[in-house]
């Protein structure tokens, strides 16, 4: 364990004096933390929220709204289309940081003197996959909290906080994002130890958020409803898929191809 | 009081390329051995076969007592490497990439240990400096201090002295003469001749096979003999023919006033040949020794070495490996 938070402690001070890397960690949660906010505010200052009515939303959502007025139902519709954002999260700031780490280590030829260590595959994958994790998942819980926060503040009602802080909100931000997370670490790592350059790791390991990009426009066209049915089956499927994932990583990092193909 | 390492026809294979053949060796205990060879033939790989970096595709080694392929983690933990670049973490400070690495190894005491190597190599001026503030001297000198944080038994450094300004080189050869006076064993992978000539007990020219191993004195013998010039005032031709008639000598040159004499033990010998060319009549001005570097053996050594694999590729047949160990 002494090692891998070595890993992890080293990973951070490498990784957050990067101001790109530090950018774009601290960016997008804060954007999609601020930008339902903004439009809660613009749309509750115009008095939207009370001319939307319940027949204006999808069907399936009427059911969600079971004992909340027009205006806290459409509130709550407005911020459900957010809820995606927050698996974005957990998404995209591991795949920064974990897509760099082996093939950063690569071409500044560091990763040489660390594999001479006595450090096993094992420590050195999971120091750098934690390194990757927690920032992520530590963002992501953040950001919910600060939204939550702000949304209270901003006057929404307590029947609608109540909805966001319901199991379905609390699966999608405590369980799955962390295991979205874990799935993103994975995939950026096994193409870190493939490719060759940074960029190329960086742009290809970003691809893992496209299913969650097209879960998020399939729900604002109204193709998609996300409920604790579907959550549920994703945290499941997820399960499945970070635990091959896990393996399949261990397995693709070969000390010894890593170290003699590259030159 | 086992070998520090022993390797039995090791062996590395790439694709078709064997990179590593049937590598024989044992290296002593407080040992400085040198480890020569063209690029490409194949050093760096056995050092990290021998650093248990990766796996060698035949034969066995032990290192520092611990069996290759069986205790490798043993192995890492007793082992210091520098490789061939200095790979260190550019945003860290000098202190910090030695603590980071410190750790690894579990280094007891680390705070005193790393303090105690950027003094020692010269470095606690510049101890929270981001390691890309460095000069490459100075960065080469941090990575050997990382090599040697955790105390190895054992010490492979590829190319220390490459690509350093001759100021910075020299401090780094300095600090391995300090190394050797210490008794630490140490594999040295360099190009530079003088060096290993300076600083190893024993040398071997490699070029995916072992060409041969011994010291560099019984490699000069063994190639060209030893030769010993006399300088005398004047050269008569009697004087070949005086030293040309004693058993003990190899061969006599005469150059201008210059008698070049190749012969056995010269330290025993050279009295008895000085008196009868003396009683001839000769007039010596001085004695000396024609020493050859070891640049000559080791061109010497490749290019017997690429003629016999020639032939052995003309004739279907192995190159011969020469190889011998002089107490």
């Amino acid at each position: 364990m002494d090692r891998i938070m070595q890993i992890v402690r080293k990973e951070w001070a490498e990784v957050f004096r990067n101001r790109l890397v530090l950018f774009s960690v601290a960016f997008l949660p804060l954007m999609l933390t601020a930008l339902p906010l903004v439009i809660l505010g613009a749309v509750g200052s115009g008095g939207g929220m009370d001319e939307m009515m319940a027949s204006d939303l999808p069907g399936e959502f009427g059911q969600v709204c079971a004992g909340l007025d027009g205006a806290d139902c459409s509130q709550y519709f407005l911020l459900s289309q957010f809820m995606l954002m927050f698996m974005l999260i957990p998404l995209v700031i591991p795949s920064t940081i974990a897509s760099y780490s082996i093939v950063g280590e690569k071409t500044t030829r560091t990763l040489e003197p660390i594999l001479a260590t006595p450090i096993t595959t094992l420590e050195f994958l999971l120091g750098k996959s934690l390194a990757a994790f927690a920032p992520g998942v530590l963002a992501t819980w953040l950001g919910f909290g600060v939204f939550t926060t702000g949304a209270l503040l901003m006057g929404v009602g307590e029947a609608v906080i109540g909805r966001i802080l319901s199991p379905l909100w609390l699966l999608a931000v405590l369980v799955v994002g962390p295991l979205l997370a874990v799935m993103s670490v994975c995939v950026a790592i096994m193409v870190s130890s493939r490719v060759r350059d940074p960029r190329v790791a960086e742009q290809i390991s970003v691809l893992v958020i496209l299913p969650m990009l097209g879960l998020f426009f399939g729900q604002i066209s109204g193709l998609i409803y996300i409920n604790e049915k579907m959550i549920i089956w994703m945290a499941a499927g997820l399960v499945v898929l970070d635990t091959g994932l896990l393996a399949f990583a261990t397995h693709l990092f070969q000390r010894e191809s890593i170290l003699t193909r590259w030159k | 009081m086992t070998a520090a390492i022993q390797t039995t026809n090791l062996c590395r294979v790439f694709g078709a390329l064997a990179a590593v053949d049937s590598l024989t060796v044992s290296i002593e205990r407080g040992e400085v051995f040198g480890f020569l060879g063209p690029n490409g033939a194949g050093k760096t790989t056995t050092i990290r076969m021998l650093a248990a970096l990766i796996a060698p595709s035949a034969g066995s080694a032990s290192v520092a007592g611990y069996k290759l392929g069986k205790d490798d983690q043993q192995i890492r933990s007793r082992v210091g490497i520098l490789t061939e670049s200095p790979g260190l973490y550019d945003n860290l400070s000098a202190e910090r990439n030695l603590a980071f690495f410190g750790r690894l190894y579990r280094v007891p005491d680390l705070e005193s240990q790393v303090d105690r190597y950027l003094k020692l190599l010269g470095l606690w001026g510049r101890r929270q400096d981001p390691a890309a503030t460095l000069s490459r001297g100075m960065r080469q000198k941090l990575a050997i201090a990382r090599a040697l944080l955790h105390e190895p038994e054992i010490l492979f450094l590829d190319e220390p002295t490459s690509g350093l300004d001759p100021e910075a080189a020299r401090l780094v050869r300095e600090f391995i003469a300090e190394l050797k006076q210490a008794g630490r064993t140490i594999f040295l992978c360099t190009h530079n001749l003088e060096e290993a000539d300076r600083l190893c007990d024993r040398v071997a020219v490699f070029n995916s096979q072992l060409v041969a191993v011994d010291t560099p004195a019984a490699l000069r013998y063994r190639l060209f003999g030893r030769k010993v010039v006399f300088h005398l005032l004047s050269m008569q031709p009697v004087f070949k023919e005086i030293a040309s008639a004693f058993d003990f000598v190899q061969n006599v040159q005469v150059f201008e006033n210059k008698l070049i004499v190749t012969l056995e033990d010269p330290e025993k010998k050279n009295p008895e040949l000085v008196r009868a060319l003396v009683s001839a009549g000769a007039h010596i001005q001085f004695i000396g020794e024609i020493k050859r570097s070891l640049e000559d053996i080791y061109m010497q050594l490749l290019e017997t070495n690429r003629g016999t694999e020639a032939a052995g590729d003309i004739n279907g047949k192995n190159k011969t490996v020469v190889e011998e160990k002089h107490g």
